[in-house]
């Protein structure tokens, strides 16, 4: 996998992230938790698998959207779909 | 150019009031995905449809095989590329006649799973394709009988309730998001559910109808139609009998 397609990868992860949470790309980073700010609450989560699953042309399972608890989590999970960082 | 027409998905729509509904959102412009077990009888709605002019693409599947339902919507959502799914019409469904004492647990798992699985799950995955438009509809067959009770029809009707629960709280819950959630309640259709109902039993349940008649399939579609139209855009939560006055 290129360093350029991953940097790809976490560029539209970071953007998909602020879009969703309605907050600035410099908020984003692999220890934003769920629920760790009042952008990210259950409403914003659903926001955010419906960006995800757009941006990288995925089908997220349940467990999958249980278990995406931040950042770093989403990268992990991700990776499973075949997406890189 | 983001395309206007809307984008229906409806469940059940080889027969009865999925088929009506199908012909009905084709009338008023909605491109159609329709979905049933039965491909022959949903190839003839599928070209009953095209014939009034709706773009219709048709999906057989068993509602109740969870995995099946999950690779349809991947195909469904490649299929959608950047199109909004604007209405999921879950029509499909399963009717059963049974006093409690010779309801066999095993007939109730069947009907649980259809009428409350199958419903949650495409909920789930239909929502998930409207968030990213953040509008949509999802639109739920409930009964008359949910609210209202039927002997010989208990479990039947606590799937129908379920059904009903479900839209009150995913109103609250989607509401947020731009997704709007709603009910038709039909009373006595004369449907393939109900073919099997004796003369002398639609003579009575007719004499409880205020209209002193069984609904159709196009009447309960017409309930449908408007509540899939924009005319309907701020209503959400709603459970809208379509019963001749059953429920009066």
């Amino acid at each position: 996998m290129s360093n350029e397609l991953i940097q790809t990868n976490t560029a539209k992860l970071t953007t998909a992230f602020a879009t969703a949470l309605v907050v600035a790309d410099t908020q984003i980073h692999d220890d934003l938790a769920y629920n760790s700010i009042k952008e990210w609450d259950s409403t914003a989560h659903m926001l955010l698998i419906a960006e995800l699953e757009n941006v990288f042309n995925v089908m997220l399972d349940t467990d999958d959207i249980i278990d995406m608890s931040s950042v770093a989590k989403a990268k992990v999970i991700l990776s499973k779909y075949g997406v890189s960082f | 150019m983001i395309s206007k027409t809307p984008v229906s998905l409806i469940t059940g729509a080889s027969r009865g009031i999925g088929r009506a509904a199908a012909l009905k959102l084709a009338q008023t412009g909605h491109e159609l995905i329709l979905i049933a077990r039965d491909l022959i009888a949903l190839e003839q709605v599928q070209a009953d449809c095209q014939a009034l002019g709706a773009l219709v693409s048709i999906y057989a599947v068993d509602l109740t095989d969870r995995d099946a339902v999950t690779a349809l919507f991947r195909q469904i959502h490649t299929a959608l590329q950047d199109k909004a799914l604007s209405h999921l019409v879950h029509c499909a469904g399963q009717m059963q006649d049974s006093l409690l004492a010779m309801t066999r647990l095993t007939d109730m798992d069947k009907l649980m799973a259809l009428n409350v699985g199958a419903t949650v799950q495409l909920c789930q995955l239909a929502s998930k394709l409207m968030l990213r438009h953040k509008t949509g509809h999802l639109l739920l067959l409930s009964s008359k009988v949910a609210e209202a009770g039927s002997a010989g029809q208990a479990v039947y009707a606590a799937t129908k309730g379920a059904v009903s629960a479900l839209v009150k709280s995913l109103a609250k819950e989607l509401g947020p998001t731009g997704i709007r959630v709603n009910a038709v309640a039909p009373g006595f259709i004369e449907t393939d559910l109900t073919a099997h109902y004796s003369e002398e039993k639609k003579q009575q349940l007719m004499a409880q109808i205020s209209l002193r008649r069984l609904g159709q399939a196009d009447e309960v579609a017409a309930a449908i139609g408007f509540l899939c139209s924009t005319d309907a855009g701020y209503i959400t939560g709603h459970i809208l009998a379509v019963d001749g006055g059953f429920s009066v």
